[in-house]
């Protein structure tokens, strides 16, 4: 198999499966499910720009998309719940 | 019912806009107008191996100051919602037993992550990556700082002499640009050396390591910030 073919597949694949978190991401229920949804969609998305070439937009995607924005999303929502509690 | 016909309506809108994009697509084999030029003359008027950072500190040094500034706002704005008093960064905040698997392999992976961001960022002008990758990186390991040991104190001082110094630096550098050279963030203040080389390029390397020292601090307040507003149990 050619590496082009290979890139194109683990393209869709990677898509595909960034498409259906980010409709688990808005359906669910729970909130922390949505969260760390969101967070993975944010990893699949780092590994699609090191797909595209783009090494320095996926660092920047790997470590504020997918660590410290889901980090600060969970204290947030820790904040929420302890305040309507 | 009326929130659905608008919601609808909002996506047509937006089907039509994607769809002029779309339809406006054509391949070129060429580049046209700036882009030729920074692809061709990039190297040597600049100096950086690293065309994306030529480009990003150089020739768009200014929108870098840009994002720098809303970066700075928005810590600034999350602090002042978040109403800490200063008692709230002495408290200890209860919390479950971290995991001993966390608890040690931070105390390995911290240093690691730490020396990769400084790599990033001082080595912006040679390969991919800079100072706001770099600054993310550092603030990462931060987060697993906090994360291994929730009761941390961070050096508050520390944190916002760094960020200060290294916002008026980056904005001296500038202006030293005009006065020295050919512009605001002109990178000729100092020789661009020998092409490749860790020195390199003149001013970017000095400059992109005060952005990440920024970015660093900037992030890592922020989660600072976030850890100190937990409630007790």
């Amino acid at each position: 198999m050619n590496s082009e073919l290979l890139y194109i597949i683990i393209a869709i694949v990677l898509g595909i499966v960034s498409l259906a978190l980010s409709f688990v991401a808005m359906l669910n229920k729970k909130l922390s499910v949505a969260v760390i949804a969101a967070g993975v969609v944010s990893l699949f998305a780092s590994v699609l720009y090191i797909l595209m070439s783009a090494p320095d937009v996926a660092m920047t995607e790997a470590s504020i998309g997918s660590g410290l924005s889901t980090l600060i999303f969970f204290y947030v929502l820790n904040k929420i719940k302890r305040s309507n509690a | 019912m009326l929130k659905n016909t608008l919601m609808t309506l909002v996506l047509l809108v937006m089907a039509y806009l994607f769809y002029g994009l779309y339809d406006g697509y054509e391949l070129r084999d060429s580049l046209s107008g700036i882009s030729e030029h920074f692809a061709t003359k990039g190297a040597e008027e600049v100096g950086a191996a690293n065309l994306v950072t030529a480009v990003v500190v150089t020739y768009r040094g200014f929108d870098t100051l840009g994002e720098v500034t809303i970066l700075f706002l928005t810590a600034s704005i999350i602090a002042f919602f978040l109403k800490l008093k200063d008692e709230d960064f002495e408290k200890t905040i209860e919390h479950r037993d971290t995991s001993e698997l966390l608890e040690t392999a931070s105390k390995i992976l911290i240093p690691v992550i730490f020396l990769f961001g400084i790599y990033v960022f001082i080595n912006g002008h040679l390969t991919p990556g800079g100072g706001f990758q770099g600054g993310a990186i550092i603030a990462t390991g931060v987060a697993l700082m906090i994360l291994a040991n929730p009761n941390i104190k961070l050096n508050y001082n520390v944190i916002h002499w760094v960020e200060s110094i290294s916002g008026v630096s980056f904005v001296i550098i500038g202006i030293l640009g005009i006065l020295l050279a050919g512009g605001f963030l002109d990178n000729k203040i100092i020789g661009l050396g020998k092409f490749g080389e860790l020195f390199s390029a003149g001013a970017i390397p000095i400059i992109y390591s005060f952005v990440g020292l920024k970015v660093g601090a900037e992030i890592s307040n922020i989660l600072n910030k976030y850890q100190k507003s937990q409630k007790e149990l």
